[in-house]
């Protein structure tokens, strides 16, 4: 995308980012003992725990990750909200309290409480940092996609910047201060979806959206000379080339010395070229965008409906309308989606984005990217199975979720934070389907990632709700990689320097070394951050799912619901789901694709691990548990 | 409730929350598992129309999400009636005044 600053949403971001850093240093000054640094002393009041529960999970991966999947693949977006809420009822109902009256600090001490084995403090302090690691990722490709449009800097710059301040807030304070953060912005969160929402009903359906302010651009549609299956001539135009990838037919075509790009279609017997979105790079470096330079701002956001029905008939626009009949209205009509092809054309490398009209119908139900029809391939539906599974179980298994369990002082009060964090996420996530929906059809996409839908629909509506939510959705980035930060320092610092290494630090050493450890953490995660520009960051979250789903939630629910659970059966199931989910991910499709092998050509086609690694972690848990009973277990200890 | 000590009493209200907990669970997971079958084996099913104009897969989808949370204030309104019970009948006891 080509994107301007904007000086509001600068001045809002700065304000907002002031106010969160001053925030955790006032809290950081407060208080400095290693409980408060770990766990905010176990005073938060449950309230402020359950919203910022909320915050804490509501990450980039819900905000920008969701709506942006909803945006552009329909309800299959849906599916990761459904998923991430349900994993909550694993967390309440199998976790919450149990873990609540075993544990200390970290994730580690909890599973630890009743062996005191050396074993499990190593692996499961491994695990929280693979995880959390895993978590970082995509918190980190959101941050950057974030700062392009804001601040019109590129993605790298977003990834350290958020780091940087990160690492700053972390060193500084500790959780005290990131669950007031959290707090914060989840609540924030939760009111600025309101206000989207209100404005996407408010709004309403439009085959031109954008108004007369910032009219969407009209796609040029030709129509060729053809004979048989090649493009003969084009009135106006010299035709240059043409190319079929995967199918698909594109035309390459000439005018007034521009090159531009034609996706060849067929309705009703009538073949007719529309335009697509192309960027160009050139083998000296030079970046085309729709045949022309940058400055030239041909490129263009999309999204939109080429047919809107209403009560069975055509209508241009809907005006204001319900939230059942804004859902509805789209399921009867037709969503244009732009998709991508990769193509080369003699030395350049040349990025389609072709116009593809979907049917409502197809929109809102679950498949354009999980394909599981009846013309479904195994893998495909395992894929989807595999996916749903990890999203539940992932939850309740994830460091810095469980890390919050410890921040408030009864089991009672985690009780009720957990339950206004279902709630307030719950209602969040039934929003993002009406965020995701409204900037798949109101034109604001932007074709190179979908990270970004929220926030552009956002701007669309104006300048000044578009800096506060792309402020609050920085913040949300903040928030998470803060927190993620302080667990996997705590797993450094506390379980492994601390424990397995039997340094007996001193509660000062404690938390220096836990500050060393969050910087060391927060520069990889901003190595990581750039290295994965571009993915859906929904998607990369739910291979962290995967990861905690397979490591953690194996060793948590035998500990708690079976009493022949050995430290040996704890260790190995961590170990083996940490190294099976992994293994997994790294063949998969999309890696298979970063490594510049091609997706096509990967080991397998799975590309969430959870359907396989987490069997397989349950039964080494049973297995070991069975094989090293608990009393061998003092020996080791 | 019919309790002695109250170390005994307080092992019943864990017992009795997390007897709740599982079975809670297996309802919610029965649910969640059925949308995850119907996508797989009858996702033909999930187009029909349902409700006020939307498809069954949003209708169970919104479904899910809101049936979480009324379950967890269920959950809550049982836990806490399990403690209050328990620290009720706990002060009775020690009171010595009244029976259960």
């Amino acid at each position: 995308m080509i994107y301007d600053i904007s000086i509001t949403a600068l001045i809002f971001f700065c304000i907002f980012v002031g106010l969160v850093l001053g925030l955790s240093f006032y809290f950081g000054r407060k208080k400095s003992d290693s409980s408060s640094y770990y766990a905010a002393g176990g005073q938060i009041h449950w309230a402020v725990n359950g919203i910022a529960f909320a915050g804490d999970y509501l990450s980039a991966a819900s905000f920008l990750g969701i709506c942006g999947m909803i945006a552009i693949a329909g309800f299959d977006g849906f599916l990761y909200a459904i998923g991430f809420l349900a994993g909550w009822i694993v967390a309440l109902f199998l976790i919450a309290e149990p873990f609540k009256r075993l544990g200390k600090y970290t994730f580690t001490d909890a599973l630890n409480a009743k062996f005191n084995s050396r074993a499990i403090t190593l692996s499961a302090s491994i695990s929280t940092l693979i995880i959390s690691v895993f978590y970082l990722i995509p918190q980190m490709v959101g941050a950057g996609d974030l700062v392009m449009p804001l601040l019109g800097l590129p993605h790298w710059v977003g990834v350290i910047l958020v780091g940087a301040i990160v690492i700053a807030i972390v060193a500084s304070a500790g959780m005290a201060s990131t669950t007031y953060v959290q707090f914060l912005k989840g609540g924030l969160l939760i009111v600025l979806s309101v206000i989207l929402t209100g404005y996407i009903l408010k709004n309403g359906l439009s085959l031109s959206p954008g108004g007369k302010e910032n009219p969407y651009h009209k796609f040029i549609e030709l129509t060729p000379k053809i004979e048989g299956d090649k493009v003969t001539a084009v009135t106006n135009w010299n035709l240059e080339s043409q190319q079929v990838v995967g199918g698909k037919t594109f035309v390459k075509l000439n005018q007034n010395g521009v090159d531009r790009w034609f996706y060849l279609t067929e309705k009703d017997g009538k073949q007719t070229l529309k335009e697509t979105l192309t960027i160009v790079q050139k083998a000296n470096g030079e970046k085309l965008y729709n045949g022309e330079t940058k400055d030239k701002r041909k490129f263009y956001q999309v999204g939109h409906l080429s047919k809107i029905i209403v009560n069975g008939k055509e209508v241009e626009k809907t005006g204001a309308v319900g939230p059942f009949e804004f859902l509805s209205t789209i399921k009867e009509s037709e969503v244009v989606r732009f998709l991508h092809a990769k193509i080369t054309d003699g030395t350049d490398q040349v990025s389609l984005y072709y116009p593809e009209i979907t049917s409502g119908t197809k929109f809102m139900l679950p498949g354009l990217k999980y394909k599981i029809g009846t013309d479904a391939s195994l893998w495909s539906k395992l894929d989807f199975v595999s996916l749903m599974l990890a999203l539940f179980l992932g939850t309740a298994a994830l460091p810095h979720i469980l890390i919050r369990y410890y921040t408030v002082k009864t089991p009672r009060d985690a009780r009720k934070s957990t339950i206004l964090a279902i709630a307030a996420i719950g209602g969040f996530y039934i929003l993002t389907l009406f965020i995701g929906l409204g900037a798949g059809v109101n034109g604001v996409m932007d074709v190179e990632s979908s990270n970004m839908a929220a926030p552009l629909l956002a701007k669309a509506f104006g300048a000044v709700l578009f800096s506060i939510i792309s402020a609050v959705a920085f913040a949300t980035v903040l928030g998470t990689v803060a927190g993620l930060i302080v667990a996997s320092s705590g797993a450094i610092a506390h379980d492994f320097i601390d424990i397995y290494l039997k340094k007996n630090l001193s509660d000062d050493n404690k938390v220096k070394v836990g500050k060393i450890a969050a910087v060391i953490v927060g520069v990889f995660a901003i190595l990581l951050g750039m290295a994965f520009k571009g993915i859906n960051v929904s998607f990369l979250v739910g291979w962290a799912f995967a990861i905690a789903a397979s490591a953690n939630l194996p060793a948590i629910l035998f500990l708690l619901f079976w009493k022949r659970t050995s430290s040996t059966g704890i260790s190995a199931s961590i170990v083996v789901g940490i190294v099976s989910s992994l293994a997994i991910i790294l063949t998969s499709p999309t890696m298979w694709d970063k490594y510049g092998l091609g997706a096509e050509n990967s080991m397998h086609q799975l590309e969430n691990p959870a359907l396989i690694s987490f069997p397989l972690a349950v039964l080494t848990v049973y297995v070991f548990s069975i094989l090293y009973p608990k009393k061998d277990v003092k020996v080791d200890s | 409730m019919h309790v002695n000590s109250t170390t005994e009493e307080k092992e019943i209200v864990t017992r009795q929350k997390s007897k709740l907990g599982v079975r809670l669970f297996f309802v919610y997971l029965i649910c969640y598992a059925g949308f995850v079958a119907l996508g797989v084996f009858n996702y033909e099913l999930l187009s029909t129309t349902v409700f006020s104009g939307l498809n069954l897969a949003v209708v169970y989808g919104i479904g899910l999400i809101v049936f979480a949370v009324i379950m967890g204030i269920i959950y809550n309104y049982y836990c806490t009636k399990y403690e209050d019970d328990a620290e009720r009948a706990d002060k009775l006891t020690k009171e010595d005044t009244n029976d259960l």
